[in-house]
This record gives C-alpha cells, structure tokens and sequence, in this order.
C-alpha cells in the first residue's frame, strides 16, 4: 500500500501552477492543487484539474512513428533522430534554411524551448521559430 | 498540540488498529496531505501549519474514501476538524466508508479560524488535542438577504457570469463522491461552452449538496473565481434546516429527510 502526493508543475501552460500528482499503489489516480503554492494558491483551471489523465491514456504515443512505404510504424529513437538529421540536412541544402519551421511546445520547460531556438537560429539558421499557442 | 496528535497516531500505527493514517506532512517546503504507515517519521507531521491546526485544510477524507475503496477490508485513521467529522458523518450514512474502519484523530480549530470560517462548530465530537473554540454565529446569508429580489438575482448572475467551469468545487468536495456527475450530463450542461448555463450549472450543485454540504468552504477556496460558493450552499442547508429541522453532519446517526420516504408533512 503506497498513497503518495507528487509536488510538480501544470504541464498545460506558461503559468506555473503547482499541484499533486496523487497515486495509489503506483497509479495516478488524482490531481490536488498546491494550496501553499503562490501561483496559484489552491485553485487550478479545468486543464490543470485533470492533468492525470492523459499520462495512463491508451491513446499515448509511447514510441517514435516513422512513415515507412505509407505507413505509420514503431521505430528506436536513434532510428529516428538519425532520419530526422538526414531529411533537415537534405531540405536545408537542397531549398535553404528559411525552408524549414519550428513549432515547440507550452508543455515543456523553458529551458528546452531555449534549446529548440538555439538549434532552429544557431543549428539551422532560421528565424521560423513559433509555439504551439499561437496555432 | 502536535505532540498529543503524534503520540495518538503512534498507539494506532504500533497497536495495529489501522494500516495507515491520513494526515498532513511538510514535503518540498509546502504542507502536502500524506498516508503515514506503521515506522514512517512523524517529525515531518503537519496540522495545517506550524504547531497549530492552521488554514491549509485539504480534503482528507475524500483521500480517505480513494483509498478505502481500493482496500475496503483495512481501517484508517484520519486527522479531523469540526468540518472533517461532521464530513465522516455524512459520509457514513451515505454507506461510503464503514464507520467501524475509520478512526477519526480529532483536533479543534483556533477562533480565528473558526471567525474566518464562519464555522459554527470548529471542533469534533471526538477530540485527541486543542481546546474548543467558541461556533460562529451564521451572518452571511442574513446579510445577503438585506438585498432585494432584483438585486439578488443580478448578484448571482454576475457571480456565475465568472465562472470558468473549472470543476474544482465538485473536485475539492469531499462530498463529491459520484462515479458519474450530473454537471456531465450533456441533457442538463452543454459540453465546451463559456458563460457556464446559468443557472442549471450552479443551482444543480447547490441542490445536490442540499443533505450534504458540510460548510468546510474548501469549494469556495479552490474557486479561481472567487464566486461565493459557500454562501449559496449555506442558504440550501438554511432552508434543510428551516424545513426538516435537519443539518449535515452535526449528529452522527441522523439520518437525511431526503433520505426518507415517508407520508407527505402535515400542513
């Protein structure tokens, strides 16, 4: 028997709310708000209130897909990122660096939305940097 | 204070009356609910603040009922306020936990909680530590009523007119048991729309928590709104009151009148 409160942060947007992530016996079972948190002082928004959920969804990616004659199929990580290097290298030569965009995400840290414009200006050498928000 | 709480949970865990208690603990610099088990270190145990019962209250026994369903054959131990117990109550006689396999850890309220609260019994039956503070008369809802008709209609309106349909009154409540909800059900509230139908969304919670609501204002506090939750479901609990001379969970066997099927009452 293991209840436990995982102190962490919404993953939904830039606000920062804090809440517990409640599990019982390993499984998410709840979401609580952080009421001594001064963010958000023990209130969330539905988003927040039902951050549990889509971690144990079935739906859940769980691997990388790559498109292999039209289909959708399981691949390693390194398959993938080696056919990613591969396509943005080919794109860049081919057609310039202004021919690819970036879209990062409001459910990563700011550090690795940091990273994903140094690699979009330094790496490729591309202003076209946006964030899934503005979609 | 606290010393008298952690030597109480201590005789449960080590005698083996309960498998685990539901308290508070300090974790990561803030006041966490937590299950202590038989050898885990009370140092850490928190009353809601420093030493004191203090005002970070979360919903223990909805934790309490998580877990009890998972393991319906063990008892627990909780830490209970005014609210909390008279929540045990209520919850008993809604056959959602067994009142043999639940052993409350009472602990009161100091007046300026109560006075915030407006609590009008800031302690339990059953108390393991602290002093009873004086219940706080019930003004708020007299005082809404100083409003007239129209006014109280438009002062409603513009309090749910802000809401964001959050859920987290219904997911705060320890009340809120249901494994299906009404405020889901399509038929009653439309699904993805802002302004919140008003007034199905709310009344329908108030009129839900009519035998149920304990005033522990924890809705009212989770409400990123700041709509005065509280105040309506005083006003049902008011007319419970008024009518069936009954409130939730101030006696431990009472049973609900709208629990009871019985001859209409004589006029």
């Amino acid at each position: 028997m293991e209840y436990r409160n995982t102190l962490t942060t919404c993953t939904y947007c830039g606000c920062g709310c804090n809440l517990f992530l409640e599990s019982l016996d390993g499984k998410l079972t709840g979401t609580i708000p952080c009421k001594t948190f001064s963010v958000n002082e023990g209130k969330l928004c539905i988003k927040g209130w039902n951050g549990h959920q889509f971690v144990q969804s079935e739906k859940r990616l769980k691997k990388p897909l790559l498109r292999k004659n039209g289909e959708l199929t399981e691949v390693s990580w390194d398959e993938a990122l080696d056919f990613i290097a591969f396509r943005l290298k080919q794109i860049k030569q081919a057609s310039g660096p202004d021919s690819v965009g970036f879209f990062t995400s409001a459910k990563v840290t700011n550090e690795e939305n940091y990273l994903m414009q140094k690699f979009a200006r330094a790496g490729i050498g591309t202003n076209n940097i946006d964030h899934c928000a503005r979609l | 204070m606290i010393d008298q709480v952690k030597q109480r949970i201590t005789e449960l865990l080590f005698d083996g009356s309960v498998k685990g208690v539901i308290a508070l603990t300090h974790a990561n610099g803030h006041i966490t609910p937590c299950l202590f088990r038989k050898g885990d270190d009370l140092e850490t145990l928190s009353l809601g603040d420093g030493e004191t019962s203090g005002d970070t209250r979360y919903p223990l026994n909805k934790i309490l009922i998580t877990i009890a369903r998972q393991y319906p054959d063990d008892s627990f131990g909780v830490l209970v306020r005014g609210c909390d117990e008279r929540g045990l109550y209520t919850l008993f006689r809604l056959n959602q936990l067994e009142p043999d396999k639940v052993v409350p850890i009472g602990i009161s309220c100091p007046q300026s909680l109560a006075l915030q609260c407006e609590c009008k019994k800031p302690w339990p039956d059953e108390m393991v530590a602290g002093e009873k503070s004086d219940g706080v008369l019930q003004k708020q809802v007299q005082e809404a009523e100083h409003m007239d008709m129209s006014k109280r209609f438009s002062f409603w309106r513009d309090q749910f007119l802000k809401c964001v349909k959050c859920y987290g009154c219904r997911d705060i409540c320890p009340m809120c048991f249901c494994r299906e909800c009404t405020l889901e059900c399509e038929e009653l509230v439309s699904k993805g729309n802002l302004p919140v139908d008003i007034p199905v969304f709310h009344l329908t919670r108030a009129m839900h928590m009519a035998d149920r609501c304990i005033d522990c204002g924890l809705c009212e506090e989770a409400c990123p709104s700041d709509i005065p939750l509280r105040l309506l479901y005083k006003k049902t609990a008011e007319i419970m009151n008024t009518e069936f001379g009954y409130s939730s969970g101030m006696n431990k066997n009472e049973k609900s009148p709208l629990n009871i099927m019985a001859p209409a009452p004589k006029k």
